[in-house]
């Protein structure tokens, strides 16, 4: 096994994860803050056997996924807010057909046209729901350019393991950076058995992909399947890291780049002496409840910090369920918190008990 | 010499192929099939087997078969 | 000892029998065997029986039933693959044939084609339809004009016309207000990824079979390789025109179709 090493923008990484993935279709619109990924594929995948679309829009690039998933290959469209609105209608169509794909949104400022600085606040959109219907995407969170690649990467497997589309949220700011990306030689994406796949009826009964299913009870017993297949990837899917939370009097909760930002403050505090540990949810969806139930048996505060109005708060307010006080602190439109907002806020709730959010 | 077989159980009563007969071989039945309309059926005569009653058909009722 | 009697062996005569001549007969409109022979959902004297039909026809004309992967639309045509004896898709409202590029780009060697409304095609689809038949994909679209939304209760479609009732035109299109009818079919033959082309109808023996030759022709065309290919059927929406059948099928001889001009509008 050999390992190259390379510095890279996240949203190349990601490409190049899909790539290592076995991504063979890709269809995009370009939006800032990740223009470098559709670019990147356009040459990366034009280099293989694959198939590269710049899209009239965004609607028409998850169609174009769509129909490449249907077809039974690995597709990928990614986008930025705005844009990830616009793919709602498709992205349920996807859910509810079974048919996997992995979605990109780097997240930029809004709501409406915003701004291109970062920002996390279509957490609700990638979690709650955004399209129609009662259904999940599993969403992962990565922190790195590495993970970047290596999220994509496993995003591809879960995609085609479960029959679901799986959602990066990214931001502008995971999108823009240049790390040091190790690749290993030895990755190898798990091949599933698509024999649901549309390739054309030889030898076997005709298939349909469809979700619009009118019989009595048909709909509901399908939305019955769909959510036993949640609940199982709820078992089995969640990600999440701690760090110090074991002696902690408060424990920061942040993802994405915030949970760079909020690991330093966390350092920074304890070598202040504070008792302040982290947690970082790395799966979205399934969110990492557990684990932070678990937390708030001994951790008197938690404080959420997210580059939002408060969105992935409500979330652990809702795991934490009254046994300690959740505090939050957000930058929106584009603003990013920096270690020094953090750690301030942090000492100011430590000393005072703070006002609950 | 041809022949026209018409579904009863198909027929939805467009009548399309009542005009479509060169011969006007095909007329409406007086009562009601289990469609609850009116059908059609070949009245038989001087039919050619042109098949133009089945081209028009939207619901595949009407064979048509020429004798060979 | 017994004697053996020499049994003489008598030639047997064969009686012949006055055989009736049997008169044979051959079905000259037979089902094609990728359309299913269930009851269909259409309303009686609707276009949408006919042109799947002849869609399946010229499937088993080429021997391509294997090889098709077809998208459906929204609209009454919704539940197409209950019909259609082969691979089937359903598409998000209009992005028909964006799913059909995305099928066609990863599997080339499939017939990919889309069976779309005026209201998929012309309205919501516009988009999506220009830039499929802009990028020339080798795709075949077959789009019924009935010039009204059946499925959803006969409100107005881009292409109907001028005067028209319908539900959301009660007192007549007015083109002042609504704007004209859409001509996208010609529109669509400016581009030069448009490589096939024509206006068919489907209110007459006559022309339903002038239909089946330009539908057959627009597969061929992505058999052979040969880019984006594109035939609109005028068609019948007796309900939502408050016509019967026979009087829906004359409308598109005496109005549609002299707004809606019949014929190869490109052809490459």
């Amino acid at each position: 096994m050999s390992k190259n090493k390379v510095l890279m923008c996240g949203n190349e990484a990601c490409g190049e994860g899909a790539m290592a993935a076995g991504c063979t279709f890709y269809a995009g619109y370009p939006i800032t803050p990740q223009n470098e990924l559709i670019s990147y594929m356009a040459k990366r995948i034009n280099e293989t056997d694959g198939a590269f679309v710049q899209a009239e829009s965004e609607l028409a690039a998850i169609s174009m996924v769509l129909g490449a998933a249907a077809a039974g290959v690995r597709a990928m469209t990614s986008s930025s807010s705005p844009g990830i609105s616009l793919k709602q209608e498709g992205i349920s169509y996807l859910s509810a057909c079974e048919l996997p794909c992995v979605i990109v949104n780097m997240q930029r400022g809004g709501p409406g046209l915003g701004n291109i600085a970062p920002s996390q606040s279509d957490y609700f959109q990638a979690v709650k729901g955004g399209g129609h219907g009662d259904y999940k995407l599993i969403v992962l969170a990565p922190m790195s350019v590495q993970e970047l690649f290596d999220l994509t990467f496993l995003a591809f497997d879960l995609a085609d393991k479960y029959r679901n589309p799986v959602f990066i949220l990214g931001d502008g700011l995971l999108g823009q950076m240049m790390e040091p990306l190790v690749i290993s030689s030895d990755m190898r994406p798990t091949h599933y058995n698509k024999s649901w796949a549309l390739t054309g009826c030889k030898g076997r009964k005709p298939g349909i992909i469809r979700s619009l299913l009118l019989g009595d009870g048909v709909l509901e017993a399908h939305n019955r399947h769909m959510q036993d297949k949640f609940s199982l990837i709820k078992k089995t899917e969640t990600r999440v890291q701690h760090f110090n939370t074991r002696d902690a009097d408060i424990i920061l909760v942040a993802y994405g780049s915030v949970a760079r930002i909020a690991k330093a403050a966390m350092e920074s505090a304890r070598a202040k002496g504070l008792k302040v540990g982290f947690i970082r949810p790395i799966t979205l969806w399934p969110f990492p409840d557990k684990a932070i139930e678990d937390a708030s048996a001994h951790a008197g505060k938690f404080l959420v910090v997210e580059m939002s109005a408060g969105q992935m708060v409500e979330d652990v307010r809702l795991a934490v369920n009254g046994k300690a006080r959740v505090e939050f602190y957000g930058r929106m439109g584009g603003g990013v918190p920096c270690e020094e907002e953090i750690l301030a806020c942090v000492e100011a709730s430590l000393k005072s008990g703070g006002a609950a959010r | 010499m041809a022949k026209v077989k018409i579904s009863k159980a198909k027929c939805k009563g467009c009548y399309l192929c009542v005009v479509n007969c060169p011969n006007s071989l095909i007329k409406i039945e007086k009562d009601l099939n289990i469609k609850g309309v009116k059908g059609v059926y070949f009245s038989g005569g001087k039919c050619t087997g042109c098949g133009m009653c089945a081209v028009i058909c939207p619901d595949g009722a009407i064979e048509v078969y020429r004798q060979i | 000892m017994k004697k053996t009697k020499k049994i003489k062996k008598t030639k047997k005569v064969k009686k012949t029998k006055k055989v009736k001549k049997e008169v044979a007969f051959k079905n000259v409109t037979p089902n094609p065997a990728s359309l299913r022979t269930v009851d269909n959902h259409y309303c009686a004297g609707c276009g949408h029986g006919i042109v799947h039909r002849l869609v399946c026809e010229a499937i088993d004309e080429y021997g391509i039933r294997e090889r098709v992967i077809a998208v459906a639309p929204v609209g009454c045509a919704v539940i197409a693959y209950e019909y259609w004896d082969f691979d089937v898709t359903e598409a998000p409202h209009g992005r028909t044939p964006a799913v059909a590029t995305g099928i066609k780009r990863v599997r080339p060697n499939n017939i990919v084609f889309t069976y779309q409304g005026d209201g998929d095609l012309a309205a919501i689809g516009t988009a999506e339809i220009i830039h499929a038949a802009n990028r020339g994909e080798n795709i075949t679209v077959i789009f019924i004009n009935n010039g009204v939304y059946g499925m959803t209760g006969g409100q107005m479609a881009p292409t109907t016309l001028a005067g028209q009732k319908t539900s959301t035109t009660i007192f007549g299109r007015s083109l002042r207000r609504e704007g004209y009818p859409l001509k996208i079919l010609e529109m669509l033959a400016i581009l030069p990824g448009v490589k096939y082309a024509e206006r068919v109808a489907v209110n007459s023996a006559h022309e339903v079979l002038r239909a089946k030759r330009a539908i057959s022709k627009a597969f061929k065309m992505q058999i052979d390789g040969k880019g984006f290919s594109i035939v609109e059927v005028l068609s019948m929406c007796p309900t939502y025109w408050g016509m019967t059948p026979i009087q829906a099928a004359d409308r598109i001889k005496n109005e549609v179709a002299t707004f809606y001009p019949l014929g190869v509008i490109k052809s490459c």
